[in-house]
């Protein structure tokens, strides 16, 4: 269930905040970056950032906030450098078995599998499946309206079922009326 | 009574868990008699449920000690961090020394073998910026080079050829590491950019070989274990310059 956002005024406490949820913050930028070291560059730009615009956080959702922040420069990062796109590891050299830990053959298969949905639809999936955030949250982390979240979630998840069903049956996207 | 129509977000409010009881009890009462709809809720909370599985160790994990960093300002600046790191290595090696001087007799834990990642790129920060002495055997001797480094690890060494992405080897060096001898591989390229490889025997082979990036300041290491071998390539470059030299190293060292 998502957190509620703590109403602190106080910097130095506000930090605090921000530091219990970098776990969160990171769990969130490795699923949507497919990589460790990237998600890990994602999030210290994104900590940095945010701590340049304390005087601009309004009591509410914290991690909403840090998602938008971290949404904002991911974007932006596509935008200036192409070759940052989306890679996750498949891209390195075949190796005999995986390292274990975090990256678990189940993780890797998901980054396989959410490297293939648009970054839209990933952002929408991973907010709401994985962190938990409420739909209008995810609105406000992504700058778009609830109906576009709820039609960005019906097109992940219906194009990911796909996926993990091994792609062999066809599409279905009914609309519910 | 009519209960509103149930619409695509009461589904996914379903699987998420958002739906007071009533309201839930409705869009289930729905679903009974749409069987593809409810595979399809169904579905979507096994996505939740894969997710939180696969990335939950995320959270498990300690928190990297730059991110911290960066939730504390004012920062220190990268260099200077990395100057800090480069002392407290020695001090911690000096003091590792004398408490095993002191209480010789005490069975002591193993040492916990700093990680690869960090002492290559501490390695590589003390001697890129060398402009007289960067290695200890130039590449003009690299037969002889290889041939020591070799002998000191008790491993066939040889440094990998990366001409082919712009950078020619300038020599070697041999370096204390925290479980014996180190080697370390320099290279540079026509605008003067270094890159250092750094190899060290690493804990027996876990069968954990896989690319792994690590940032330390401005300095990028791509490393991996391969073959009871811990290399580490690192170098301030863009990261998918170094991945890229990364690649071409590995497939040197397996030739």
């Amino acid at each position: 269930m998502p957190r509620k956002g703590r109403r602190s005024l106080h910097p130095l406490s506000l930090r605090q905040d921000i530091v219990a949820e970098i776990p969160g913050v990171r769990r969130y930028a490795r699923a949507l970056t497919g990589d460790a070291g990237r998600a890990d560059d994602l999030v210290q730009d994104t900590l940095e950032r945010a701590l340049t615009r304390l005087a601009l956080w309004r009591p509410g959702s914290l991690r909403a906030w840090l998602f938008s922040i971290m949404h904002n420069l991911y974007i932006n990062q596509l935008r200036d450098a192409r070759r940052l796109e989306y890679a996750p590891d498949e891209d390195l050299p075949e190796l005999p078995v995986r390292a274990a830990q975090s990256d678990g053959l189940e993780m890797r298969d998901l980054d396989r599998l959410l490297a293939c949905l648009p970054l839209e639809q990933r952002e929408v999936l991973l907010l709401v499946g994985l962190e938990e955030l409420s739909y209008a949250e995810a609105a406000r982390a992504l700058g778009v309206p609830v109906g576009t979240v709820m039609s960005r979630l019906s097109r992940a998840r219906d194009r990911l079922r796909t996926l993990m069903a091994g792609g062999a049956e066809g599409v279905h996207l009914r609309v519910v009326k | 009574m009519t209960p509103a129509p149930i619409r695509e977000a009461d589904l996914h409010a379903l699987a998420d868990g958002r739906l007071e009881s009533l309201r839930r009890a409705e869009v289930e009462a729905w679903l009974a008699l749409r069987p593809e709809e409810q595979a399809r809720v169904a579905a979507w909370r096994v996505q939740n449920a894969t997710l939180a599985r696969a990335y939950g160790a995320v959270l498990e994990e300690p928190v990297p000690a730059r991110l911290l960093e960066a939730a504390r300002p004012p920062r220190r600046s990268s260099r200077w961090a990395l100057a800090a790191a480069v002392a407290g290595l020695g001090l911690g090696a000096v003091a590792g020394f004398v408490a095993r001087g002191v209480v010789e007799s005490q069975p002591q834990p193993p040492a916990p073998v700093a990680a690869l990642p960090h002492v290559a790129a501490v390695a590589h920060a003390v001697y890129a910026p060398e402009v007289r002495h960067p290695v200890e055997v130039g590449a003009d001797q690299e037969a002889h080079l290889a041939a020591w480094l070799s002998k000191r690890l008790g491993a066939t060494l040889r440094p990998p050829r990366l001409g082919e992405a712009g950078f020619d080897l300038v020599g070697g060096r041999l370096l204390p590491g925290d479980t014996g001898p180190v080697a370390q591989f320099m290279y540079q390229n026509a605008r003067g950019q270094r890159l250092t490889l750094y190899v060290r025997r690493d804990a027996p082979d876990s069968g954990q070989t896989a690319f792994r990036h690590a940032q330390e300041g401005s300095v990028g290491v791509f490393w991996w274990i391969d073959g009871g071998m811990g290399y580490a390539l690192s170098g301030e470059l863009p990261r998918d310059e170094l991945l890229r030299l990364a690649n071409v190293a590995y497939h040197q060292l397996n030739q």
